[in-house]
């Protein structure tokens, strides 16, 4: 699909979401179990992501210890436990990637 | 002063701490959406078409790593959501616009723009001129997201690629989910949707992520529902 056509689609559905209950006002309640459900978006979605970028090298498992992205991607999640910061996550975990790249 | 002015001028300095706070997220976007391999008129445009931070970043990963079209409409549509629980707390208040209104104000209802709007209305209660403010928190929310958008691209065109940019994608998404993880059942969340994203990569089309955030969503609202009151926080 092209990326324009993703987009569009992507667009319409976040404003389809933003305007259906300026919209239907009354006529219909999100239910409690969506509303609970909602709060683990985030951590779903973005973990699904995080974990095949530390732990697939070419869709493959690589657990071995020269793995630089595996090793700097526990680094930034350290940082950002301490620091709640993103700045500061994303510039540790990227200082730790030449490190280890330079040394392994 | 007329009471429409008033009410935008006040949404506008509302949002202001926010357009500081959400100014290098742009930057950032910007910068890692052209070498995620978007074009530089498709990275800008999102910002205005999409306009939902997380879902863009989102979708400058999976561009960068081939996922199919459909997939990433569909993980968009998973990731904002939430929006729908914005709509509805809002939905009082705006119930009397008339749709042209609704349509506008919809399209800048972000989790910025949402936030210090809800906490003004419910100061306030239901105003003839209320929907002023949300227009200007939205509007002003909106440029310093397109310009924030430009300036990271600019920036971004500059950086070397073998600086391996394309990890502070990644990064990015550990520094938003880190500060979620706060009880157990967000934990479980995460793991399990890492887990069944590992073995589940090799699905077609990479369903296995939209797979893997099902579970994970899942697997949170449930253990949810058994944990004491006591220990969500």
């Amino acid at each position: 699909m092209n990326i324009w056509l993703v987009m569009l689609l992507g667009g319409l559905i976040t404003f389809g979401m933003r305007f259906s209950l300026i919209y239907l006002f009354g006529r219909f309640q999100v239910p409690e179990t969506l509303r609970k459900a909602l709060h683990y978006v985030p951590p779903a979605v973005l973990s699904a992501i995080i974990f095949p970028e530390l732990f697939l090298t070419d869709g493959a498992w690589n657990l071995a210890l020269d793995n630089a992205r595996l090793l700097a991607g526990l680094a930034a999640i350290v940082v950002a436990w301490f620091s709640k910061n993103t700045l500061i996550t994303i510039i540790a975990g990227m200082v730790a990637l030449f490190l280890l790249q330079w040394f392994l | 002063m007329n009471e429409p002015f008033k009410s935008f001028r006040a949404g506008v300095q509302a949002e202001i701490p926010l357009l500081i706070g959400v100014f290098p997220f742009g930057l950032i976007y910007g910068a890692l959406a052209l070498n995620a391999g978007l074009s530089l008129p498709a990275a800008q445009m999102m910002s205005s078409i999409v306009f939902a931070g997380s879902a863009q970043f989102i979708t400058a990963q999976l561009v960068h790593d081939a996922v199919p079209g459909f997939v990433i409409v569909l993980t968009i549509a998973v990731v904002n959501l939430r929006h729908m629980l914005y709509s509805a707390s809002l939905a009082p208040y705006l119930a009397a616009l008339p749709t042209r209104w609704k349509v506008l104000l919809s399209y800048l209802l972000t989790d910025e723009a949402y936030a210090p709007t809800i906490i003004h209305y419910e100061k306030n209660g239901i105003t003839p001129s209320a929907h002023w403010f949300l227009l200007g928190a939205g509007a002003a929310l909106w440029l310093d997201w397109q310009i924030s958008t430009a300036l990271g691209i600019f920036l971004g065109a500059a950086i070397p690629e073998e600086w391996s940019l394309d990890f502070a994608l990644p990064l990015t998404f550990i520094a938003m989910v880190v500060p979620v993880l706060k009880n157990r059942a967000a934990i479980a969340a995460a793991l399990s949707a890492g887990l069944v994203a590992l073995l589940a990569f090799a699905l077609p089309y990479k369903l296995g992520l939209i797979l893997a955030a099902l579970v994970g969503i899942l697997v949170g609202t449930i253990l949810e529902g058994k944990e004491s009151p006591k220990e969500i926080s």
